[in-house]
């Protein structure tokens, strides 16, 4: 089936969400891709928002992560301590981020651009929670359109971690240990980390993609996978659960 | 044991310096009890006002306070605009998911620091104009954090505790521009982000019920209100409605803020209008986006602040501009009727 480019991203990030595991969301993409997973891959997947929501039946895609659907007959409608702590505890498996600049270890920029802290040339919201999950979950993946202005070899404010500078530095850092980026979906491509380096390598590429396409769009050096796939398109069941249940209105994947 | 031990070997860690920014409230616990132990009263009296009045006695110019509910959900609105009519200047705010509130603040110019979570932004409506010119421009000076770390320094507070340790932020330019100090844990060598505990002189929460001493119930999530509320130095609580003391007294698993925690009560129907009043009323969306396009332009902007905020007498007038008990029905339907 035809698809854009949203679509692509929001079903195939569904893939990567076990059952009977909880995620931490925002709006938008991972929000939907989230709805998705438990609407066809893990129907006892578990959502979280950070404002206090625990286990809605999404009616529809909330536009805060703190208005009423986000605990719309939920199992608790508790507070953003609760919901911080339990990610702090390690309770968390996933969460998605997104921003302004990432660079090849995942670290992410949603702050500012320039270099003038105090008056910088764009400020951005900030971390919000971002930095929180990125520091406290097992798994981060970002849903993110992939070009060399956004995937830049030096970005210009950690927001949130990833790898920080390379292997060994998050816990060098007294984060806790085992966490970290995961996957990150891309319009072009499905990339994961290096175990050795924990550099960005490319796993899949999405069909009519190619090589040199994602290079001219990455502004690091990507490490590709031994075991290098093409990504498998969105199915007919993917897109239609996508279209008719999650976002009927095409508020996300009519940007696209 | 055999992993206590292997996560303690491999914490060769090195301490960075403590963060570059500034810490707007004194963190001090033994002053914060010396103020709650002369200022609060304990005696459970009558303490109903009104919105003007609020403003012009619990708040001052260059106090900082810390607002409740989330950005457009839950927030004090009422009192928000009651600031920006009064023309309270220098005051500080704690930007814990700041987006309306924010907004409604900067366009009164009311703010000169904020520790900053997340602002400028209103999360899937997009950015807004006049909060990021007041950033960029330097007009407001900012401190940086995050919502858990924010959310924690209220809890250190309510603590009654001079800071946490937590584990967010470490590592990060976001902990480079905050106040934090890296710390080791005494017992594990663990290593730790101590963040500051954080008492605002004035906090500000809108809530579904309180009585007319200030006991509250909350519908939906609390947010970070639970700690805002006791970690306040002046509570201010406004609510959809007043209920009798009796009603709070066969539901007391549902109050969330006691009364001896407010300082003064005021009854504001559809006080969270243009947001989200979980079980109330859903946001009006309309009316922010209107809102954020006014800002392309100095002249739309003024206007549009001179209709709805400085031209009306007060919250009400504010609620007549915008289509009035009508439109307020319109979202109580949206609110209520969300199931598919």
């Amino acid at each position: 089936m035809e698809h854009n480019d949203m679509e692509l991203m929001i079903c195939l990030a569904s893939r990567y969400l076990e059952d009977n595991s909880i995620v931490v969301v925002g709006t938008g993409a991972p929000c939907a891709a989230a709805m998705l997973a438990q609407m066809i891959y893990s129907p006892r997947l578990m959502i979280m928002f950070e404002a206090g929501g625990i286990g809605p039946l999404l009616p529809s895609m909330p536009i805060s992560v703190g208005d009423s659907r986000t605990f719309y007959r939920a199992l608790v409608a508790s507070s953003m301590p609760e919901v911080m702590e339990t990610c702090q505890r390690g309770l968390v498996d996933y969460t998605f981020l997104g921003g302004a600049q990432i660079d090849q270890y995942g670290n992410i920029n949603s702050t500012l651009i320039g270099s003038d802290y105090q008056k910088p040339k764009v400020r951005f919201p900030g971390s919000g929670g971002a930095n929180d999950l990125a520091s406290f979950c097992w798994k981060t993946m970002m849903i993110t359109p992939q070009d060399p202005k956004r995937f830049t070899e030096k970005i210009d404010f950690i927001t949130s971690p990833g790898y920080l500078s390379g292997p060994g530095a998050r816990e060098e850092a007294g984060l806790p240990p085992g966490s970290g980026p995961y996957k990150v979906i891309t319009n072009l491509c499905v990339i994961g980390f290096d175990e050795e380096t924990k550099r960005m390598k490319v796993e899949s590429i999405h069909p009519g993609i190619t090589r040199e396409k994602i290079i001219e769009n990455t502004g690091f050096e990507l490490l590709w996978s031994d075991n290098l796939t093409e990504s498998d398109p969105p199915t007919d069941e993917e897109l239609k659960y996508l279209r008719e249940e999650v976002d009927p209105y095409r508020y996300l994947i009519g940007r696209a | 044991m055999d992993n206590y031990m292997k996560y303690n070997e491999v914490r060769n860690v090195t301490y960075r310096p403590a963060g570059v920014g500034k810490i707007f409230t004194d963190p001090d616990a033994d002053k914060a009890r010396e103020y709650f132990r002369d200022e609060k009263p304990r005696k459970m009296v009558e303490k109903v006002s009104s919105v003007e009045q609020v403003v012009k006695q619990l708040i001052n110019d260059g106090d900082y306070v810390g607002i409740g509910g989330f950005g457009a959900n839950r927030t004090p609105v009422a009192v928000l605009h009651e600031i920006v009519r009064q023309k309270k200047k220098n005051l500080g705010l704690a930007g814990h998911t700041a987006t309306h509130d924010f907004q409604i603040l900067v366009a009164g110019n009311c703010i000169n620091r904020c520790d900053v979570a997340y602002i400028v932004g209103l999360e899937a409506r997009g950015l807004s104009k006049i909060a990021r010119k007041a950033v960029q421009n330097g007009e407001v000076e900012l401190c940086e954090w995050t919502n858990a770390a924010l959310t924690w320094r209220y809890k250190a507070a309510a603590m009654g505790v001079s800071f946490l340790p937590v584990r967010c932020m470490l590592g990060t330019d976001t902990e480079k521009y905050s106040a934090a100090v890296e710390m080791k844990c005494p017992f594990t060598d663990a290593k730790y982000l101590a963040v500051p505990a954080l008492y605002p002189d004035v906090g500000i929460i809108h809530v579904h019920r309180a009585d007319v001493y200030g006991n509250c119930h909350i519908d939906g999530i609390m947010v970070a209100d639970h700690d805002l509320a006791r970690a306040s130095r002046r509570l201010i609580v406004t609510t959809e409605r007043l209920v009798p003391n009796e009603f709070i007294r066969r539901n007391p698993a549902s109050t969330v803020i006691p009364y001896y925690l407010v300082d003064a009560v005021v009854e504001v129907p559809y006080g969270g209008y243009p947001g989200n009043m979980a079980y109330e009323y859903f946001s009006d969306e309309e009316h922010l986006r209107e809102w954020l396009k006014a800002e392309g332009d100095d002249d739309t902007m003024a206007e549009f602040l001179e209709r709805h905020i400085y031209g009306v007498k007060d919250f009400n007038g504010y609620l007549d501009t915008i289509g009035g008990l009508k439109r307020l029905q319109e979202l109580r339907i949206q609110e209520n009727l969300v199931e598919k």
